[in-house]
């Protein structure tokens, strides 16, 4: 089987330490600001800590990817494509990109930096990553999580470009790069802003009825005595509809493909992706060390490939939800 | 300014939409945007009836653009767009970079809100691919429009999204069935029961979003009646109103009035309330969450 790259997330030096010493073969990093989908407070790299991390990386024969996929407006246009030539100084391995315009700038201003198409440009079909080869020499594309496995595959059978996919982490269930539910309530989205639902408009208030969170004061859940109360995630609140209250979206609950490892591997996929350059050092620590065993195991012998128990176990207790899903990998859950 | 009326974004029976051209034939908008642009499943008109519809609107003297389906997952969608991409006849909006790709050197195309152009520079790579009007995705400002308006490339119009429930996510699950315990290959096609779609509240029974199959909407109708001349000043060429099955005619003719100045601002508004029943937003326009309702400058 072909070799395939372990993805995983750093949010910080000592998190792209714990990926590498446990196994990545590549770690994703952003800029402290909001030019990547991941703009947190406290989280990230400034110049010096991104050239120290993409140091401890190559000397560990680890590649370093930087995340530049939000979308810039004119009034921020400047920052961005300078944050461009920044990694393109830095000598990361590649950058992941989104906007078409920045996109250009950088194929055309540093035609050797490798591009990877993020997610967040939302390209779900051999059609729309033409677009984004022919235009800039993309090499790699993030595929959204939408796809059945039956659909991934079908990508890859017509691309010459190289896919790669999540395979852990919190789950995204609308389209990357197509959300504004986040803007629609708090004024910041993943794509403008790089956050989903942040902290600094979530409001925790204890009531008669429970536990409430409310995000710029809309009821996202309320939490029962003794229940665990989760973040509030918009799409992951319980609503009412239809007369019942429900996650009428989805589900607090984390994506693993453990399970379709080996059908993911043989369908061409090149690279697995782990969701989560938020979490500590400790999550990309656990996670990354099951992936790379899984991985390793899945290689070595795809036929009798079968996730151990403690595997899932130990995914299970580091993810949102403290459950798991196929996603849209599995027909019916879309 | 032109009106435009965007897409049908719910789904309606074959007899409504054909009954609904029929009066928008009559009615004053000048672009009609045609075609189901939220799920592939619903095929109450198949492309031969949404040309028919076309040679009848464009007889009428409207400009008809063909719109296509904003989430790709299968190859049978991508042949879809390609016949509608093929079509010599009409201009096509592109919702997601499978069709520009399709559309690129071919025919001069919209680009529409689903394609994220953020920046000048993403809109001249639209222009070079044969873009000849994008319409602003929803969540951007009148800041980001004004910048963007004075570095548009050469023949690039622009289209904003003025009234509707905003179009906000899409996902490739549909929740209209989620919300029935339905599987989405067994939806029995139950989003046919929620012309305007199905409201999602909060806990507290307000208002929130609206499901509409795989798309997510607002709740809030989305109305920037007060900032036309604002809208004008910028030089956006056109407005477009998005289709709901309650009052769409009067929307039209309220807009109509208004901007040849028949109708002041006031009775405007005034005349368009009662068609925004869950309330109404502005915020996405003053750069504030897009759920609010501002009148700052």
């Amino acid at each position: 089987m072909n070799r395939v790259e372990l993805v995983c997330p750093a949010g910080s030096l000592p998190a792209l330490k714990s990926a590498v010493d446990n196994g990545a073969d590549a770690v994703y990093i952003g800029f402290r600001d909001g030019t990547n989908a991941r703009n947190f407070p406290g989280l990230n790299f400034d110049e010096a800590e991104a050239r120290a991390a993409i140091r401890y990386a190559h000397d560990r024969q680890a590649r370093v990817f930087l995340a530049l996929n939000t979308f810039p407006r004119p009034s921020q246009w400047e920052k961005w494509r300078r944050a461009v030539d920044q990694a393109a100084a830095l000598n990361v391995d590649a950058m992941i990109m989104a906007d078409a315009g920045l996109m250009a700038y950088a194929a055309k201003t540093y035609p050797y930096l490798r591009l990877h198409l993020s997610v967040q440009g939302s390209a779900t079909s051999h059609e729309a990553i033409a677009f984004y080869a022919k235009r800039f020499g993309i090499k790699r594309v993030v595929l959204p999580r939408v796809l059945s496995l039956a659909q991934v595959r079908q990508v890859i059978r017509r691309t010459e470009v190289e896919v790669e996919v999540f395979g852990f982490g919190s789950l995204c269930i609308m389209v990357e790069g197509r959300c504004a539910l986040s803007s629609y309530v708090t004024g910041a989205s993943p794509n403008s802003n790089g956050v989903c639902s942040p902290a600094k408009a979530v409001r925790w208030e204890e009531t008669a009825t429970g536990r409430q969170s409310r995000l710029n004061d809309v009821l996202i859940d309320v939490y029962a005595t003794g229940e665990k109360a989760g973040y509030p995630t918009l799409c992951k609140g319980r609503f009412a509809v239809g007369g019942n209250i429900f996650y009428a979206l989805e589900e607090p609950t984390s994506l693993n493909v453990l399970e379709i490892l080996p059908q993911l591997i043989r369908a061409g996929v090149v690279a697995i992706k782990v969701e989560g350059r938020q979490r500590s050092p400790a999550y990309v620590a656990q996670v990354t060390r099951v992936l790379r065993a899984a991985l390793d195991a899945c290689l070595k012998d795809p036929e009798h490939f079968v996730p151990a128990r403690e595997w899932i176990a130990q995914l299970d207790k580091v993810a949102e939800g403290r459950c798991h899903t196929l996603g849209a990998y599995h027909r019916s859950w879309q | 300014m032109k009106l435009s009326l965007g897409p049908i974004l719910y789904f309606w029976d074959r007899e409504t939409v054909l009954d609904f051209y029929a009066r928008i034939n009559e009615a004053p908008v000048d672009i009609v945007y045609l075609g189901e642009t939220v799920c592939a499943k619903r095929r109450a008109l198949r492309l031969h009836d949404w040309l028919d519809l076309a040679e009848m609107l464009s007889a009428a003297g409207k400009e008809v653009v063909l719109s296509t389906l904003t989430l790709i997952e299968a190859e049978s969608e991508l042949i879809s767009i390609h016949r509608i991409a093929e079509n010599r006849r009409y201009s096509v909006e592109a919702n997601d970079m499978a069709a520009v790709n399709m559309l690129t050197g071919r025919i001069p195309f919209v680009a529409g809100p689903h394609i994220n152009t953020y920046n000048s520079e993403t809109l001249r790579i639209l222009a070079e691919a044969g873009a000849r009007r994008w319409v602003m995705p929803v969540e951007l400002d009148k800041r980001t429009l004004a910048a963007m308006q004075q570095s548009r490339p050469e023949g690039m119009e622009t289209e904003v999204f003025i009234f509707g429930r905003l179009p906000l996510a899409f996902s490739a699950r549909c929740f209209t069935a989620r919300a029935h315990d339905l599987a989405k290959d067994e939806c029995g096609f139950c989003c046919r029961d929620y012309p305007d779609g199905m409201p999602l509240l909060t806990q507290e029974q307000k208002p929130f979003l609206v499901l509409n199959g795989i798309q997510v909407q607002s709740a809030g109708t989305y109305n920037l009646i007060p900032y036309i001349a604002e809208l004008k000043a910028l030089g956006v060429e056109v407005l477009r109103l998005s289709p709901q099955s309650q009052g769409m005619f009067e929307i039209i003719e309220t807009f109509h009035e208004a901007l040849n100045g028949r109708l002041d601002l006031e009775a405007a508004e005034e005349r368009l309330l009662p068609h925004m029943p869950a309330g109404f937003c502005n915020g996405y326009w003053h750069g504030l969450p897009g759920m609010n309702w501002g009148r700052c400058g």
